[in-house]
């Protein structure tokens, strides 16, 4: 099994999320460089946060059309795991692979603290090693967090179980758009992170990279990293099984 | 085509509006045996600036002790190099952006973080932290201490508006704003948000965390705030670089930001002198950053490092192209030989003199070995940058530069960067002051409690969550301590068992009552934060920020400061690598207090050792660590006192002396914090600063999990000195019940006292002390003080 983390100009949690998988989860990863044109050989693909292109235009607006992207798309298209992390799911909202928007912070600031996110569905490939419901302490660093979207489609996601994580309190009580203590940015319906109608790609703004030694606050960040390894093995081993 | 420069016939009269002396020119007309032409003078009013320079303070700089056993590089180069062990260095220096600051906050200090984070990756290193120390005019109507103007008649420094000698005393014991005052105190807001965004906006977006620093308010910042920005970067020690060229017929390349005409310094000159239109147009002087142009910069020269082909790189900051060249051909002692022509540019019709002196952000000077130039060239083509070949490096030691192949300008470059004026300036020391209005000791009507909560809302001690948060602090997952949790930032090394604490600190208020105990202050209170993590400081750097240095007053200003920074420096062992002096603070003739800033770095054996200020458990000890002596006499007990942050924000007072200083104390107490953390024999370390101990106690129960402490004092002077006094040498750790015999025994090895002074609670906040009389004490819900100190910022500035 095999992660890549993709480089566009300007991200710069790429290291983190290298460092994460390869020396703290220990799965063999590499870089992807943006303008790589296919995913050879990989199982899971992340998008690392950061200031791709220096978010000019409007974050992601850009980073969509590089040649990367189109490789993803056809990767997610053929069921492969696509996480973005921050800018990254930024990216993923800008190019159309998952719904909705993230806008600017409702208060207009960057703002970087640990929140607490609660775990909506545990039936995922980024989720499965969790519990429903279970509490995540995990840090933002973003300015463009707020997520929203049309009346249809939040209906469309909650019906279709997309809201993967939730901005909650830590007692796990949730915090609606103008509850800012718990819910830092104002999303829409607290949503930190959502799938697609698959369940293949989820993106969220949290950044569960700098979640995973205890010295340095948090190992929240791992369930979601190790839920992945578990999926892709579960996968293989029903690959050998059926082959 | 005859270039425009040649077109301009340089007189004295305008080599005065460069800002050169008569003297000055004469030593350019001896250096060149001629007379410079626009280009060449251009050239040297830069190079010999006092930015650039440092005419005024080098022969005192000299002073400094800058030798010590983990000492790899000291000042000279683009940042200091200290040695970390596992076959790594630390690369770290501080820098100020002050005026730029205060003519757009934003741009000033983003364009100030962007030139620190060059110097680092410059000489082969990568960033892994930025500290700021800010200061700012008062944001709250409060604190217009008229005694900040009476201590400062001699120096003519005054508060805010000048007019600081007409707000009475009351008013600012009552905080009521007039007019004035709260116009004033919206600018100093948005000056904050302004410096604040624009840190936030560099240092996020290029993925450095900004981990810590410093925020102070006096009315003496208001027309001249101080942006100082520190970064700290980590290298292999094989793999470090310098700005020396080598090798004759090597090619120079110029890679990064295009050269535009922001920030000319002689753009008024051109501009007035009479030739051709297009050289009317006019820029804003301070220079716009790109941080996503700095980032792909960054990863492109460390790369380009990696192949091997560079021989000399140095970054393009103030004076750019000028310095940069010269600068390297100098230390190299060779000749560099320029085309002009060749640099990219963002403008047309751009004049040689407008190329040398433009300081366009992001951009690189390089020298590769020739025959592998294709090799640094692929690098910055694949992250989208410009690398071009402007020049060789020669064998004359001449800079020499060509505009389509005709001689624009020619200067020795060794003349030119090393035989620059030097000055002695005149130097006195200050009238004496008379009649200060001292602190009033148990003044009418004290409520110690009241009075304790409005020190913990008064903004300089108020939580700075609400600047921190707006940093990623976080970003490279290294931040171990970050902003908040203990008294320094320490990094965890991914490459090493071993951390790395840094703080930056300065009292100008202190420095101001009195510049060589004031700097002696700054060098043990930074010193003593990292070691409360756990860290021994190893190394420093320093940014001097003064005011002008033709007045005699400010000469003796930094001298005297220079002096304490030695001595303490040198008990401290922590030697001086780099830094950077500000001159010229001064708006309408008002200087600024004199505010030398240090920039501590400490090395922490074993990062799992690594302390926080928090306390941690119900139940633990509270011991005071005291390697020092309260003041001797009732009188010095006053003057001491009239100089804390207390006696400004209670009384409005800010006079007298600031606490003696003890500087072997200083070091025992060190080593003693150093070995505690070492044997984790502490859970908690906490220095004793500003507001002094209760607020030291207070702070670490704010930074806990809801906890809170009950603490009685030893007698100590006046009840108010006990509780609010800030004389150095002292910490405050926890410890749990069954390690107090074994802490103290360790203290008393280092001469510390360290006695039980509380415990910590999950019930009511409560700070007494033993010569008080019965019912003066500090007491109330932890919650209450917390929330006057967590929310004093966002109050004022969420508007």
């Amino acid at each position: 099994m095999k992660f890549g983390v993709v480089v566009f100009p300007g991200s710069n949690c790429d290291d983190d999320a290298h460092y994460a998988i390869g020396e703290v989860i220990g799965q063999p990863v590499e870089f992807v460089w943006h303008q790589s044109e296919q995913l050879s050989g990989l199982d899971a693909v992340l998008l690392p946060g950061g200031f791709s292109y220096g978010d000019y235009l409007r974050t992601g607006a850009i980073a969509k059309f590089s040649p990367v992207m189109r490789a993803i798309e056809k990767f997610a298209r053929s069921g492969g795991l696509v996480l973005g992390v921050c800018n990254g799911f930024q990216i993923l909202v800008e190019s159309g692979l998952l719904p909705g928007a993230l806008m600017r912070n409702k208060h207009l600031r960057f703002l970087c603290r640990p929140v607490y996110v609660r775990v909506e569905n545990a039936e995922t490939p980024f989720t499965c090693g969790a519990r429903e419901g279970e509490v995540l302490q995990l840090p933002i660093a973003h300015g463009e967090g707020s997520y929203f979207c049309d009346p249809a489609t939040l209906g469309e996601l909650e019906r279709n179980r997309q809201i993967v994580f939730r901005y909650v309190h830590r007692d796990g009580r949730d915090a609606d758009e103008n509850d800012f203590e718990a819910n830092p940015n104002g999303s829409l319906a607290g949503i930190a992170g959502v799938s697609n109608r698959d369940r293949n790609v989820v993106g969220l703004m949290p950044h569960p990279e700098r979640a995973v030694e205890a010295g340095l606050g948090s190992v929240d960040g791992r369930v979601i990293l190790r839920s992945m390894v578990e999926y892709l093995s579960r996968d293989r081993a029903a690959e050998r099984v059926s082959a | 085509m005859a270039t425009i420069e040649t077109e301009i016939k340089v007189t004295p009269e305008i080599a005065a509006e460069h800002g050169l002396t008569a003297e000055e020119y004469a030593r350019i007309q001896k250096i060149l045996e001629r007379d410079p032409n626009i280009t060449e003078l251009g050239i040297f009013s830069v190079s010999w600036s006092e930015h650039c320079s440092y005419k005024s303070s080098r022969v005192h700089l000299r002073r400094l002790p800058t030798r010590g056993k983990h000492v790899v590089q000291g000042p000279g180069e683009n940042a200091g190099v200290v040695d970390i062990g596992d076959g790594l260095v630390a690369v770290f220096k501080i820098e100020s952006h002050n005026h730029p600051s205060f003519v757009e906050p934003f741009q000033g200090a983003a364009t100030g973080v962007g030139g620190i984070l060059r110097d680092i990756f410059t000489m082969g290193a990568r960033p892994i932290a930025v500290l700021d120390s800010l200061r700012f005019g008062e944001i709250t109507a409060g604190g217009r201490a008229e005694a900040v103007a009476s201590g400062a008649k001699a120096l003519g420094v005054a508060a805010s508006s000048g007019r600081a000698e007409a707000a009475p005393i009351r008013s600012n014991v009552a905080g009521i704003a007039n007019a004035e005052t709260s116009e004033e105190v919206a600018r100093n807001r948005r000056i904050l948000d302004g410096v604040v965004q624009g840190i936030a906006h560099y240092g996020n977006c290029f993925g450095v965390p900004t981990v810590g620093g410093e925020v102070v308010f006096e009315p003496c910042y208001a027309n001249n705030p101080l942006v100082n920005a520190l970064a700290l970067g980590i290298a292999h020690r094989n793999e470090l670089f310098f700005a020396r060229a080598q090798g004759t017929g090597n090619p120079v390349i110029y890679a990064g930001a295009k050269t535009g005409r922001d920030g000319i310094h002689g753009a008024s000159l051109l501009a007035s002198a009479e030739f051709s239109e297009e050289s009317e147009q006019k820029r804003p002087n301070v220079q716009v950053g790109d941080p996503f142009m700095e980032k792909l910069l960054l990863e492109a020269c460390l790369e380009a490092m990696r192949t091997g082909a560079v021989v000399a790189i140095q970054d393009m900051g103030a004076a750019g192209l000028t310095s940069s060249s010269c600068e390297m051909a100098s230390r190299g002692g060779v000749g560099i030989e320029l085309e002009l022509a060749r640099v990219p540019q963002r403008e047309t019709g751009m004049t040689p003199y407008e190329m040398m002196l433009s300081e366009s952000q992001e951009r690189m000077l390089l020298v590769a070995q020739r025959g592998r130039e294709r090799e640094v060239f692929d690098v910055f083509k694949k992250w989208g940058l410009d690398a071009v070949e402007v020049g060789v490096v020669t064998d004359d030691g001449m800079l020499r530069l060509l505009h389509h192949g005709k001689i624009a300008a020619e200067i020795p470059a060794h003349a030119l960067a090393e035989e620059g004026p030097r000055y002695e300036r005149p130097i006195a020391a200050p009238a004496p002051q008379k009649a200060e209005k001292l602190f009033e000791f148990s003044a009418q009507g004290m409520d110690l409690t009241e009075n304790f909560r409005r020190l913990l809302a008064s903004p300089t001690i108020a939580s700075k969550r609400w600047i921190t948060e707006q940093y990623d602090s976080m970003v490279r997952t290294n931040t171990r301590v970050g902003p908040g949790a203990g008294d320094a930032a320490v990094l965890r090394l991914k490459e090493s068992h071993r951390a790395l604490a840094i703080k930056t600190d300065g009292n100008g208020r202190w420095s101001f009552l009195n510049p060589r105990v004031g700097a002696m202050h700054a060098v043990a209170e930074a010193a003593r934060n990292v070691a409360c993590t756990g860290a021994r400081p190893v190394a420093a750097t320093n940014c001097l920020n003064f005011g002008n240095p033709e007045k005699p007053e400010v000469m003796w200003q930094f001298t005297q400061a220079i002096d304490g920074i030695s001595e303490a420096c040198t008990v401290l062992e922590a030697p001086i690598t780099g830094g950077n002096v500000s001159f010229y603070n001064e708006t309408l003739g008002k200087a600024i207090y004199p505010t030398p800033i240090l920039g501590v770095l400490g090395i922490i054996e074993d990062a799992e050792c690594a302390l926080g200020s928090a306390f941690r458990n119900d139940g633990d000890a509270i011991v005071l660590l005291d390697a020092g002596r309260a003041a001797a006499s009732q009188d010095s007990v006053v003057r001491e006192f009239s100089s804390s942050e207390y006696a400004k924000v209670i009384q409005g007072v800010v006079a007298g002396e600031p606490p003696a200083i003890d500087l072997n104390a200083e070091k025992r107490l060190i080593d003693c914090l150093v070995d505690l953390a070492g044997e984790s024999m502490v859970l908690s370390a906490h220095d004793v600063s500003d507001g002094g101990l209760a607020v030291t106690i207070a702070e670490s129960c704010f930074a806990s999990d809801g906890l809170s402490a009950e603490v009685r004092l030893p007698a100590d002077g006046p009840v108010e000195y006990a509780l609010f006094g800030e004389r150095g040498a002292r910490a405050v750790v926890s410890v749990s019940a069954p390690s107090l015999a074994r802490v103290q025994s360790i203290a008393a090895q280092y001469n510390v006292s360290a006695s039980r002074v509380g415990t910590v609670t999950r019930g009511e906040f409560r700070v007494e002390c033993e010569s008080a009389q019965p019912g003066v004490v500090v007491r109330g819900k932890i919650d209450s003080f917390q929330k006057a100190w967590a929310e004093s910022l966002s109050n004022v500035l969420d508007t």
